[in-house]
């Protein structure tokens, strides 16, 4: 009986699952045990009522309004949200840049390519940690004293306390401009879709082209002008010593995002590089004998076959982005980390609630990326039956 | 002028065939020598290389003399200078141990490695941390160059075998192991690294009973070695998803259990296939020991970061970032190269 239980695959499964559930639970139950016994040790508190404290801890940089006095969840969402615009800016110009880099590796010019090679085999062998203390120590610390910023146009101005652009007062018209622009574009959409069935149905051609250079180009820039005409603008003056005035986006921030575009884009470009040469030269070829032009062989046959390729590796780039934007701790870039799991740690002591608060932030922003991205690589993919 | 006309022609051929190709060759020697002139002439023509203190440095150039002065430093961190033998005495042992591996075959090789793995890492311990008959230091003293090999090294020894252990419970037909993997590797692979290497420092120390210590250093390689560990896992797993399955049938329609099939059939192949993608990962996990810096552990970025402090050498942030960078850049792109030939080699044999 009990030999026929041994060798019966079902029951050994059960086993084997039931003796590691058993392990897990107990390995738990030692941990929370010392953690709760560790903590009444040290009077660490537990619960979340430490988020509604007041914080009493100075950021430097913040969109969202966040004052010293405001409270420590407040403090979160300042946090939170400077790890979600840094990452934003690092995906959307890395992905530029790689992609010029990519183009560039692909050329038929040795020159061009080799120097683009060159820079990826550079980027790619460098710890990040590196490109981060050495733009913030090494490039930004070495700008100029405020008195003698760089400046372009007297509008924008650069040195080693940070980059100071034009700051829009109160009232900007800026939220309708987006708004043009959103329902501009949207328009632009509906009408290439129509245009499509109109010429499946009837063969006729519509100008896309023409009404998507109104549409996508000279109506958002009408709509910005419009926007920053009416608006009033605190520019950025000259002082004796320092600048006043304008809006002062901080070293830390201008030395974090340099250092995640130049890294990720080594990444993007070999992810570009890859992409497009994974598309079989026999589809070039087959294209150009059927009559289509370069520009139209790029457009219809090359890039919709080389994004299959390069979206899911893409997605990881975002995702590394995203984590890597914590990198900015290390020069105390007000980020989620440095802020929450750095200071509001370090005045509350309640490790397990901030540490956990944290990682929830990035495993949530994580799966929004990768949703998007799996969405978007649905809707690409190779259409079977 | 020793060009052969061949290679000469060659050579217009690539940059000066056509105006346009000209034109963009002009602009990109132009650019390339505009960058590269005053970094040359800071870096080399204008820099000194031989004296004592700062006030030997030319001003305009780079002041070599600074690396030179703290190369032990860099080397070491503040490791006594009376105990150096003993790291460097565990690198020539675990070198000497090691090369012939390269050269073994078959079943000695195998018996080598294991003894390797099961001496040499205890070996180190002993040796670098001191005790039973050595002077003990402590790892607060430990830093440079050596203490970012260690930990690389001693975070790929829980990673690697964690790895595979993940890799294998994620294809496991038990449902309970396949979802604790799958949890394990994606909570894992979803954190930045930063995050977690805090969350060992603080959270190791509250979960053991009062009065037992985890040592600082052993925390931050704990926390990297279980990121590493997930990341490996998905390297395992594409070469375990790279095997035809008959591979697995064949072994158990020959009588072979579970153990006896992934040990001498599925895992050898697999490893075979993913050792490129491992060793990425290790590479990943070489420019991540930077990140033990946000707990004060000084490894070699460590290091040059704090010797900037230094008001006898100050304005030296160029010198110690192009020194720690270069041999960064030298160690990854080493196993760039040897992983890109191993992917080019291919499997072999099966």
């Amino acid at each position: 009986m009990l030999r026929r239980l041994f060798y019966d695959a079902r029951m050994r499964d059960l086993f084997w699952q039931v003796v590691i559930s058993a392990a897990l639970v107990g390995l738990t139950v030692f941990f929370v045990r010392n953690a709760s016994q560790n903590m009444v040790n040290a009077g660490i508190a537990s619960g979340f009522d430490f988020l509604w404290r007041s914080a009493g801890i100075d950021v430097p940089f913040t969109l969202t309004g966040y004052k010293s006095s405001d409270n420590i969840l407040a403090l979160f969402w300042a946090g939170v949200t400077n790890t979600v615009f840094v990452s934003l800016i690092s995906m959307l110009l890395a992905t530029l840049l790689g992609f010029l880099i990519g183009l560039a590796r692909l050329s038929s010019h040795w020159l061009l390519s080799a120097i683009a090679g060159a820079y990826v085999e550079f980027v790619r062998n460098i710890p990040l940690l590196f490109f981060v203390l050495f733009w913030y120590f090494g490039v930004i610390a070495a700008l100029p004293q405020p008195r003698d910023s760089l400046s372009l146009f007297s509008a924008i101005f650069l040195n080693n306390r940070g980059l100071t652009v034009p700051a829009a007062t109160s009232g900007a018209p800026f939220p309708w401009a987006l708004a043009v622009i959103v329902l501009a574009f949207t328009a632009q959409w509906l009408v290439s879709r129509l245009a499509v069935r109109r010429k499946a149905e009837t063969g006729a051609d519509t100008p896309v082209l023409a009404i998507g250079l109104v549409l996508c180009v000279l109506v958002p820039i009408a709509a910005l002008v419009w926007a920053a005409r009416s608006t009033g603008w605190d520019m950025p003056q000259a002082g004796r010593f320092n600048l006043r005035g304008g809006f002062v986006i901080i070293p830390e921030f201008v030395a974090l995002l340099a250092a995640l575009v130049t890294y990720t884009a080594g990444f993007v470009a070999e992810i570009v590089r890859g992409g497009i040469s994974a598309v079989a030269k026999g589809q070039r070829e087959a294209a150009a004998s059927l009559g289509l032009k370069p520009g139209q062989i790029l457009r219809f046959v090359v890039i919709p076959q080389a994004m299959r390729v390069m979206v899911p590796p893409m997605t990881s780039q975002y995702l590394n982005v995203l984590k890597n934007s914590s990198f900015g701790a290390a020069i105390a870039y007000p980020d989620v980390v440095s802020l929450f799991m750095g200071s509001a740690l370090n005045d509350t002591g309640q490790a397990i609630e901030i540490i956990a608060m944290t990682l929830a932030v990035y495993l949530f922003f994580g799966l929004i990326v990768s949703a998007l991205m799996n969405w978007y690589n649905a809707r690409i993919a190779v259409v079977t039956r | 002028m020793s060009a052969t006309p061949g290679s000469l022609r060659l050579w217009r051929k690539r940059l000066f065939s056509t105006p346009a190709q000209t034109a963009i060759t002009l602009a990109i020697a132009a650019c390339v020598i505009w960058l590269l002139t005053p970094f040359m002439r800071w870096a080399l023509v204008n820099a000194t290389w031989t004296g004592e203190t700062r006030a030997d440095c030319a001003p305009g150039g780079a002041c070599w003399v600074f690396i030179r002065a703290r190369f032990g430093q860099f080397m070491y961190g503040f490791y006594p200078v009376a105990e150096r033998w003993r790291p460097n005495l565990f690198g020539l042992v675990s070198l000497a141990a090691i090369a012939p591996l390269f050269v073994l075959t078959g079943r000695a090789r195998l018996r080598l490695a294991i003894a390797a793995l099961l001496v040499l890492p205890p070996l180190g311990v002993w040796l670098i941390g001191g005790g039973y008959g050595l002077a003990a230091v402590e790892t607060r003293a430990w830093g440079g160059l050596m203490l970012t090999l260690f930990i690389a090294i001693y975070a790929g020894l829980i990673a690697v075998p964690l790895g595979i252990l993940l890799a294998l419970g994620r294809q496991s037909r038990l449902p309970l192991i396949r979802t604790l993997s799958v949890v394990f590797i994606e909570f894992w692979r979803g954190v930045p690294i930063i995050a977690v290497i805090f969350l060992a420092s603080l959270l190791l120390p509250l979960v053991m009973p009062a009065g037992v210590g985890v040592d600082r250093l052993a925390r931050a390689i704990i926390g990297l070695g279980l990121v590493i560990a997930a990341y490996m896992a998905e390297a395992v797993r594409g070469g375990l998803q790279a095997l035809p399955r008959g591979q697995a049938e064949a072994a158990s329609a020959l009588g072979l259990g579970y153990w006896q099939t992934t040990g001498l059939i599925t895992l050898p192949q697999a490893l075979r296939i993913s050792l490129p993608a491992m060793t990425n990962e290790f590479i990943a996990l070489v420019k991540n020991t930077t990140l033990v810096l946000v707990v004060s552990i000084l490894d070699l970025l460590g290091i040059a970061q704090s010797s900037l402090a230094d008001p006898a050498w100050v304005g030296m942030n160029m010198e110690a970032y192009l020194f720690a960078g270069t041999i960064y850049w030298l160690i990854c792109f080493a196993l760039s190269r040897w992983s890109r030939s191993l992917e080019a080699g291919g499997p072999k044999g099966h």
